[in-house]
């Protein structure tokens, strides 16, 4: 076959004829990456959270130090951002809104009471909750980087204005919140939907698993010839 | 000796309580602290500008009784060197060449800028690490730098930009002046004070200093200066360091001193209202998920979601 790979397939996804059917979805590298933004986005809560507020302010002791939390979040900040757009270049053509998406949200509050799925249209290798989370990730690690390179001050003090400072640590503490609200939902996710975790752990699901949750994607590496023993 | 008339009264230090610590402490930053047993007497620091001339003897009391060094810097052409407090200058004369539109003269307006002692603390509102602003109930705002972590956040907290963090040190802590919260401690009156050969800085309880303003300001009217009054702005709650000013109803022209200063709402809403705003989006998102996963149940992929993948993966018919 000479057809072009649709928009959301993956280099290494593949579909295994085995019993039962083995779908591979993400990468050693993807995982590695995204773990790393796992690991990263832990300890910038802890050392974030730890200065939101006195009663977690404990949590600063993971780092040895107050000091030691403050002067360690600018740098994670940093790696975050570096991993979090290792993952946005892999999968934002991935993630582009599609016909299906609208009509997929529509129907998503039936099925998250737990009516059938089969209600939903067939998505891709991302539904639509996946990629507006996806999308406002990436937006707010922005508003996180520039807000918080603001609130650096060994570095940046001299760049902003103490108003801005000001309005710059309310965006930062009121963007981190609403991160974590997103992280939430993702993490909720991942444990409702069961086998969906062992994508990120071992890189692959299962075939039904695929019928189910993302039939277009699996129909897409059937189609495309991308199955192999 | 002969009755010179411009012969000083002493400073008016009496009538302080001296040796004050942890117990009476009514504010600590990023936590609480039982009220206090007993009210010391409050005392403040009264700057009369219009007595200031300009002489630099309380910079350098300054740096000499907190033993801090300042490299040279450089001549930009005006008396205002150091040109802006640091986290080695606690205080920095504000000089400002005003012309009056009503007399057209020539005002040279010298603002002691320093700390303004707060009764409302921005910086210690704004602080995030337990202990590192205290306040006294003397009305002593002091930092301890064993507890700062550096972040910051006292210079966004503060309505009179006086907070400096120092940055190329290995451990950034803020600094600020403690209105010599040691000398206080032992009877003395801070070393800015001591060292006025004017007595345009004096120190005492802050009802002797309101007196003694009044005096001030008495002098000021009568030598046509209709406007002369006390800055202990309200905003926040009062301060304790005063000025005196010949022209009290703009105190912008005194190199910015802020007219109406109060803790910015920005800071007021990300250190009041934001805190529980985020801990009840959190708390309530995580609780709804929780349940939604005890009342939905898990989505869990059925046998014959894996058979219809066999059948469409061709591996059904090997």
């Amino acid at each position: 076959m000479t057809t072009t790979s649709p928009y959301d397939v993956q280099p290494g996804d593949r579909v295994h004829r085995r019993d039962p059917v083995v779908v591979d979805r993400h990468s050693s590298f993807v995982r590695v990456n995204h773990w790393t933004t796992v690991i990263t986005m832990l300890l910038l809560w802890a050392s974030g959270f730890a200065l939101f507020h006195p009663s977690l302010y404990f949590l600063a002791g993971l780092f040895g130090s107050g000091e030691n939390a403050r002067e360690w979040h600018p740098w994670l900040g940093l790696v975050l951002f570096v991993a979090f757009y290792g993952l946005f270049f892999r999968f934002w053509r991935a993630c582009l809104f599609a016909g299906e998406d609208s009509r997929w949200l529509a129907g998503l509050p039936k099925v998250m009471a737990g009516g059938d799925e089969e209600r939903l249209p067939e998505v891709g290798r991302f539904n639509a909750g996946q990629k507006m989370f996806f999308w406002i990730m990436a937006i707010m690690v922005i508003i996180m980087l520039v807000t918080g390179l603001a609130m650096w001050d060994q570095y940046f003090y001299d760049y902003t204005t103490i108003e801005q400072k000001r309005i710059m640590v309310l965006i930062h503490s009121v963007v981190a919140v609403l991160v974590v609200c997103g992280v939430i939902v993702h993490v909720s996710m991942v444990i409702w939907e069961r086998g969906t975790l062992q994508a990120m752990t071992r890189g692959y699901v299962t075939g039904g698993w695929a019928w189910k949750h993302h039939r277009k994607w699996l129909r897409e590496l059937v189609t495309g010839g991308r199955v192999g023993p | 000796m002969a009755n010179f008339e411009f012969v000083l009264p002493p400073a008016p230090t009496t009538n302080i309580k001296v040796a004050f610590g942890e117990g009476d402490l009514v504010a600590r930053s990023a936590s609480s602290v039982p009220p206090p047993a007993k009210q010391l007497t409050p005392v403040a620091k009264l700057i009369d500008v219009s007595k200031c001339i300009g002489c630099k003897a309380c910079e350098v009391a300054c740096l000499e009784w907190n033993n801090l060094r300042h490299p040279i810097g450089i001549n930009t052409g005006s008396y205002n060197i150091p040109p802006d407090l640091d986290p080695n200058i606690f205080t920095v004369m504000r000089f400002t060449e005003w012309v009056n539109p009503e007399t057209k003269n020539l005002e040279w307006l010298i603002r002691k800028d320093g700390c303004m002692h707060c009764v409302d603390p921005g910086c210690l509102k704004a602080c995030p690490a337990p202990g590192a602003i205290v306040q006294y109930s003397n009305g002593i705002v002091d930092f301890d730098h064993e507890k700062c972590i550096g972040c910051g956040y006292c210079v966004r907290g503060c309505p009179f930009n006086i907070p400096r963090i120092s940055r190329n040190a290995d451990q950034p802590k803020a600094y600020k002046c403690t209105l010599c919260s040691d000398r206080v401690a032992v009877g003395q009156g801070p070393a800015c004070a001591k060292s006025c050969p004017t007595h345009a800085i004096v120190f005492g309880t802050k009802d002797e200093m309101k007196k003694h303003a009044e005096g001030r300001i008495k002098d000021l009217k009568s030598r046509g200066f209709s406007n002369a009054g006390l800055y202990d702005p309200p905003g926040v709650g009062g301060t304790h360091v005063m000025y005196v000013l010949a022209h009290a109803d703009k105190p912008e022209i005194y190199a910015g001193l802020p007219k109406d200063p109060k803790i910015s709402t920005v800071v007021e809403i990300w250190k009041g209202l934001f805190k529980y705003a985020g801990f009840i989006a959190i708390g309530g998102l995580a609780a709804v998920s929780v349940l939604h996963q005890v009342i939905a149940g898990p989505n869990r992929v059925s046998r014959a979601d894996e058979d219809n993948a066999k059948r469409l993966a061709g591996s059904d018919k090997k």
